[in-house]
């Protein structure tokens, strides 16, 4: 080894003790009801590392270092901060324009949880404000870090970078708050981008990224696995309903309708419950469907960095089964990021979609298609079936807070509220602060759901934990209903861990699922 | 990552305790990982192990829960075939703890 590579070397090995994965305790906090802004605990999650991805194949489909931080790594750090200051002027702007009003500081899930000022996100943002202070103003490159409060590229820097943008959810909720709505999302989506790019690879969520485009979906299932879940899912259908014709159509060519979904919808559950629901409503509505075993994955990782070469050739697969199937119209499933991907960039990624009918030129949400059959009385409902129920709405943040649903004001609100309150008599809403567009994340989105993380998904549920438990004391609501796959796998998690059964959550087709009345069609 | 020595053989397990190399499964791995969690491993334990185990060499895949659910159902009995009773069989969750002791990687994605 020569003398020039030596330090690197080193480098590597301390960034690496610095963020080494470690198993961690995690106890929840007491249910109130309410939700307090916490004491200040300085680092107290700074030892909560998420894995990082070793697998020197996937790494290399990725395009990202193999072996940890590269030797050079400052010089490419550098090199690539510019690149997405220079592509995305957003964060550029976010850099110039926060005066430090606080705003946003009570705000985020992890830092109401936690206590940890560094979970802040000013104080999130602001891991990255000092570095760009220091290189990327004319001050800070004139006279150092000093006159500018900034800070030289250091390991610490970085292992601080890899911890706290580990920490960030993209949920946006401080982004409501700001005054000048800095969305401390863009920030940490460039801030991993350039950790990525110097060798510092999260696993979860890249493995995931690179399931999703060589074997097609997030759960790494082979077309074979999919046919035989889809096909039990069908024949339990017919078992449950004695109906022989109902299906969950697969690969059909000239269907109306190609509904793409996240691939935990015909694995896990409650996620599965959903699909029961989806088949109901299609096969009532009597529109042609189909799903399709190359776009076997709605969700879409990759727009949790900001790589948009992974995003593009994710959400690709989609338009090319569209186009294949020959579809008239394409409607996503419970999805949190997948409905902000498909309904708000796939046009300027894979667009314009005139092959499909004019009528339907951009993606649809399943509850914006249920809600309007309902609406025409399409359907035919027994809400005594949801009798037990006192449902309420977890509204998930890519939905609540992405654009507007059904081409409608507040629609992203409103329409899975209507399918709710139309299959479902009694509904209770959670405190208005904790929903809408205020709504508080799962705690475990963008890419923070592994088992490595529970230590700060535990705490970062805290507020949604806290709100639920308030509504389910006062107004006995016992289900919670909600449309993403990463909410309902969280907190089907975290229910038990906040001793509340896991079956209180649940999908809203699940509630769609079990008030359809089959066979009793009325007309469309 | 982290390797343990198993009947004079080297066998690696990722950070939760996966095998790394699926090859490496025997019987008496699977025991030994039981052990570990002060788990001892039942006919009930097995029947899901290998009901698992075959699954993935047909799919490269864990079955999704309610395919186990109605395999147990079938092997086991009405009484047994439900969530409830898996999650007795292995608390930490069938999909996770059941998987592990079978050798299977550990599931990805929203789940």
């Amino acid at each position: 080894m020569t003398d020039e590579k030596a330090p690197a070397t080193d480098a590597n090995a301390i960034v690496q003790e610095l963020i080494k994965y470690e198993k961690l305790p995690y106890e929840h906090v007491e249910l109130t009801g309410e939700i307090k802004v916490p004491k200040i605990k300085p680092d107290a999650m700074i030892k909560v590392h998420a894995q990082q991805l070793t697998s020197k194949d996937t790494l290399e489909r990725l395009g990202y270092p193999t072996k940890g931080l590269i030797p050079n790594w400052k010089e490419v750090f550098l090199k690539t901060m510019d690149k997405m200051l220079k592509k995305y002027k957003s964060v550029r702007l976010f850099m110039d324009i926060c005066v430090r009003c606080g705003a946003c500081t009570d705000k985020c899930h992890y830092f109401i949880g936690t206590g940890d000022p560094r979970n802040m996100p000013v104080a999130r943002a602001e891991l990255m404000r000092k570095v760009y202070r220091r290189y990327f103003t004319w001050p800070g490159k004139l006279f150092g870090s000093k006159m500018v409060d900034g800070w030289d590229l250091s390991i610490d820097v970085l292992a601080l970078w890899y911890t706290y943008f580990y920490q960030c959810s993209e949920c946006r909720r401080c982004a409501v708050f700001c005054p000048y709505g800095i969305d401390t999302a863009e920030i940490t989506m460039a801030a991993r981008e350039i950790l990525n790019s110097v060798g510092l690879v999260q696993k979860y969520q890249h493995e995931i990224i690179d399931k999703a485009q060589v074997i097609g979906n997030n759960l790494g299932m082979q077309q074979n696995a999919v046919v035989n879940a889809l096909e039990f899912v069908r024949d339990e259908l017919r078992e449950e309903t004695g109906i022989e014709e109902i299906d969950i159509p697969i690969d059909i060519e000239g269907a109306d309708v190609l509904f793409v979904t996240p691939s935990a919808d015909f694995f896990a559950s409650p996620h599965i419950e959903s699909l029961y629901g989806y088949a109901k409503v299609f096969h009532q509505a009597g529109i042609s469907w189909t799903m399709s075993t190359h776009a076997s994955e709605g969700g879409n990782f990759g727009m949790f960095v900001h790589s948009y070469d992974h995003m593009k050739r994710i959400n690709k697969r989609i338009w090319d089964a569209a186009r294949a199937l020959k579809v008239k119209r394409v409607i996503g499933g419970e999805c949190g990021h997948m409905w902000r991907v498909l309904s708000s960039f796939s046009n300027t990624l894979w667009g314009p979609f005139d092959y499909l009918d004019s009528k339907y030129p951009r993606p649809q949400h399943i509850c914006e298609f249920t809600l309007d059959l309902l609406n025409r009385g399409a359907l035919k409902i027994d809400k005594t079936a949801n009798a037990e129920f006192t449902a309420t709405i977890h509204d998930s943040c890519q939905i609540a807070r992405g654009m507007e649903m059904g081409g409608q004001k507040y629609g992203q609100f409103e329409i899975p509220r209507g399918v709710i309150k139309g299959v479902c008599e009694k509904f209770v809403d959670m405190p208005e602060n904790t929903i809408k567009e205020r709504t508080f994340c799962c705690g475990a989105g963008q890419g923070l759901l592994g088992d490595d993380m529970l230590p700060t998904r535990v705490k970062g549920a805290m507020p949604r934990m806290q709100a639920y438990s308030y509504v389910k004391k006062q107004n006995g609501v016992n289900f919670m209903a909600l449309i993403c796959a990463i909410c309902k796998a969280q907190l089907s998690k975290m229910f038990p861990t906040y001793d509340i059964e896991m079956e209180e959550v649940g999908g809203i087709h699940q509630l769609v699922g079990r008030a359809i009345v089959l066979g009793a069609k009325e007309g469309i | 990552m982290r390797s343990i020595e198993f009947e004079g053989k080297k066998i690696e397990l990722d950070e939760d305790g996966y095998l790394m190399n699926l090859n490496d499964w025997s019987d008496g791995i699977a025991k030994h990982l039981a052990k570990e969690d002060n788990c001892e491993l039942t006919d009930a334990h097995w029947e899901v192990i290998n009901f698992l185990r075959s699954y993935y060499q047909q799919y490269q895949i864990a079955p999704m829960i309610k395919i186990l659910v109605k395999e147990i159902k079938k092997t086991m009995g009405a009484d047994k075939g439900n969530t409830k009773y898996l999650y007795q069989l292995f608390p930490d969750g069938p999909a996770k703890q059941a998987c592990r002791y079978a050798g299977l990687p550990k599931p990805t994605g929203c789940v």
